[in-house]
């Protein structure tokens, strides 16, 4: 079988969603993951993130196209993926009335695994579950529903795990523990795939990633690569005394007047051949334009995802 | 890789049977309850007015039809709940996203509601005992009904569950139209004693067949021939798994 290391683990070719209401959630989707890698997927609510996991996961049927998992075609082979594959669902759908053991050793089972208590046991003290393993999820906090989701996608030791919004409405230590999981799956060799609206995670976590909007695949780069193509910073100065207009003086510098004239940004590349902050501050200064203060920003992947949305 | 998911049918099955106990004393003390109300009121008070049925006693001549209605209405209630609950709650999709054939989902749903039907039957069974005197002519082919009618009806519950789009669309075709045709189709009478034009009108009532199967199997005596019954059985089965098939070809209801 063509499982050799160069196989993408997952692979997506043509894959068309058009719902019977008319909608096109996905327009022809190709898009290749590399084993081992943390992959963040971006894009507007309706960008169709989740209709691409859904399908992956088999919860939603294609139009066309065709998907692999390791090699192995998601409908001809579905024994064989979706064994391989975990999700971690952005809505907590799980049955209120088990107990988390019960749950979570359920969904082991459903994936066809063998029972293994001490796997399971080691997953919920990974997750902070161990204390609560009798209780039943109704008695849960919201946070601890979520990590159990998270323990039931792991459960049968997925290859290839899907986190659709994993932060969305999570405290800081979950999300913290959370990327530290993430981080020891990687280190195991599982690779995952996430969508998310924490845009600085994406680009702390992900070694790669992939905009997508209505259904299309705008780029899919290197997360570091990406940052300083697109990266740009910005400085800020506060104006002593508001002007009207940027004396022809600087009219060498891309500058721009901002709020009536009271902020004066001066925008560059991340990699330009020295920035020229210290020559414009004193070019200013010969001038006698006073500032009161001054503000450096880098720009986030926010904003690279916003120009590219806007270009496309 | 197996060709069958053990594993997962297992943890269905299973997990559909804590589910039942969970609520143990319910489940059971329902059957039990509703069994000895029916003892009373139609086996004391209106049988010690009535003659024989068909050379048994009508207290021993309503215990397969009071055995049938209950399973019916189980076997229904539970298959279409266990899909049903799922599909609202969202928990479905952790089902749809497993390495589970639909045929193999449907054997662990179905067998876990027919399961407790069989069980429910057989604690109305026990119940009876107390009340009459039951002898079984045919024990085998008694255990053959009771088996697959909770198999036929907790699949036609299945059904149901996954075409409910709401709690109230669930109860509808339990209570109108498997219980009246349950309690018309001879649980607490033979279709002997109707006048035409009604007996050869019950005759359409498929419920007559496995009532009267199961009437026979015990005493020995049916409206119709076992023949009749077993081939209703059979086709309703066939029918039932003919739309189930359906269902899951198309995603109907489940995948969109």
């Amino acid at each position: 079988m063509s499982t050799e290391p160069t196989t993408p683990i997952l692979s997506v070719a043509g894959v068309e969603k058009r719902y019977a209401s008319g909608l096109t959630a996905l327009a022809g989707v190709d898009l290749e993951v590399r084993r081992g890698e943390i992959f963040a997927l971006l894009g507007p609510n309706g960008a169709g993130k989740t209709t691409l996991i859904s399908i992956i996961c088999g919860t939603v049927t294609m139009t066309a196209g065709t998907i692999r998992v390791d090699g192995h075609d998601i409908v001809k082979d579905y024994r064989r993926t979706r064994s391989a594959i975990g999700l971690v669902p952005q809505e907590i759908a799980v049955d209120i009335f088990a107990t988390v053991w019960n749950t979570v050793r359920f969904s082991r089972g459903l994936f066809g695994c063998a029972p293994n208590p001490a796997y399971i046991e080691s997953l919920l003290r990974d997750l902070s579950l161990w204390d609560k393993r009798d209780s039943k999820i109704t008695e849960l906090s919201g946070g601890m529903k979520r990590r159990v989701m998270i323990a039931k996608a792991l459960s049968h030791e997925p290859t290839l795990l899907f986190l659709d919004e994993p932060t969305a409405g999570v405290d800081v230590n979950l999300r913290r523990d959370m990327w530290a999981v993430v981080r020891r799956l990687r280190e195991r060799g599982v690779t995952i795939v996430l969508t998310t609206h924490y845009l600085e995670e994406a680009e702390e976590m992900a070694d790669r990633v992939g905009v997508i909007d209505k259904g299309r695949i705008l780029l899919v780069e290197d997360t570091a690569d990406l940052m300083d193509k697109m990266g740009k910073r910005r400085v800020t100065l506060a104006l002593q005394t508001p002007m009207t207009a940027i004396p022809p003086e600087l009219a060498g510098w891309p500058l721009e007047l901002l709020s009536d004239g009271q902020r004066l940004r001066y925008s560059f590349d991340t990699h330009a051949e020295g920035t020229g902050i210290a020559a414009l501050l004193k070019r200013l200064g010969e001038l006698g334009i006073d500032f009161t203060d001054l503000d450096t920003e880098r720009s986030s992947l926010e904003d690279i995802f916003i120009s590219l949305v806007e270009r496309a | 890789m197996p060709g069958i998911n053990l594993h997962g049918m297992w943890a269905i099955y299973r997990t559909e049977m804590q589910r039942a106990f969970r609520t143990v004393w319910q489940s059971i003390a329902t059957p039990v309850i509703t069994t000895a109300l029916y003892f009373v009121v139609f086996g004391a008070a209106i049988g010690s007015h009535m003659q024989q049925m068909g050379g048994v006693d009508y207290g021993a001549f309503i215990v397969p039809g009071l055995m049938m209605l209950t399973i019916l209405t189980q076997s229904i209630s539970n298959a279409s709940i266990a899909i049903y609950f799922p599909k609202f709650t969202g928990t479905i999709s952790e089902i749809l996203s497993a390495p589970l054939s639909a045929f193999e989902a449907v054997i662990a749903y179905v067998g876990a509601a027919a399961t407790k039907s069989v069980i429910i039957g057989l604690i109305i069974l026990l119940t009876a005992t107390f009340f009459v005197k039951i002898e079984i002519l045919h024990p085998v082919w008694m255990v053959a009904f009771l088996l697959i009618t909770s198999i036929a009806f907790s699949l036609f519950g299945f059904i149901i569950g996954i075409w409910a789009k709401s709690f109230e669309q669930l109860a509808i075709i339990p209570s109108l139209v498997v219980t009246p045709l349950t309690f018309l189709g001879g649980a607490f009478y033979s279709i002997e004693m109707l006048s035409q034009p009604w007996r050869t009108i019950s005759l359409f009532n498929p419920v007559v067949y496995l009532i009267s199967g199961f009437r026979w199997s015990f005493h020995g005596v049916g409206d119709v021939s076992v023949a009749a019954s077993l081939a209703f059985m059979a086709g309703f089965i066939a029918l039932c798994l003919a739309v189930l098939w359906c269902m899951f070809r198309t995603g109907y209801r489940l995948k969109s």
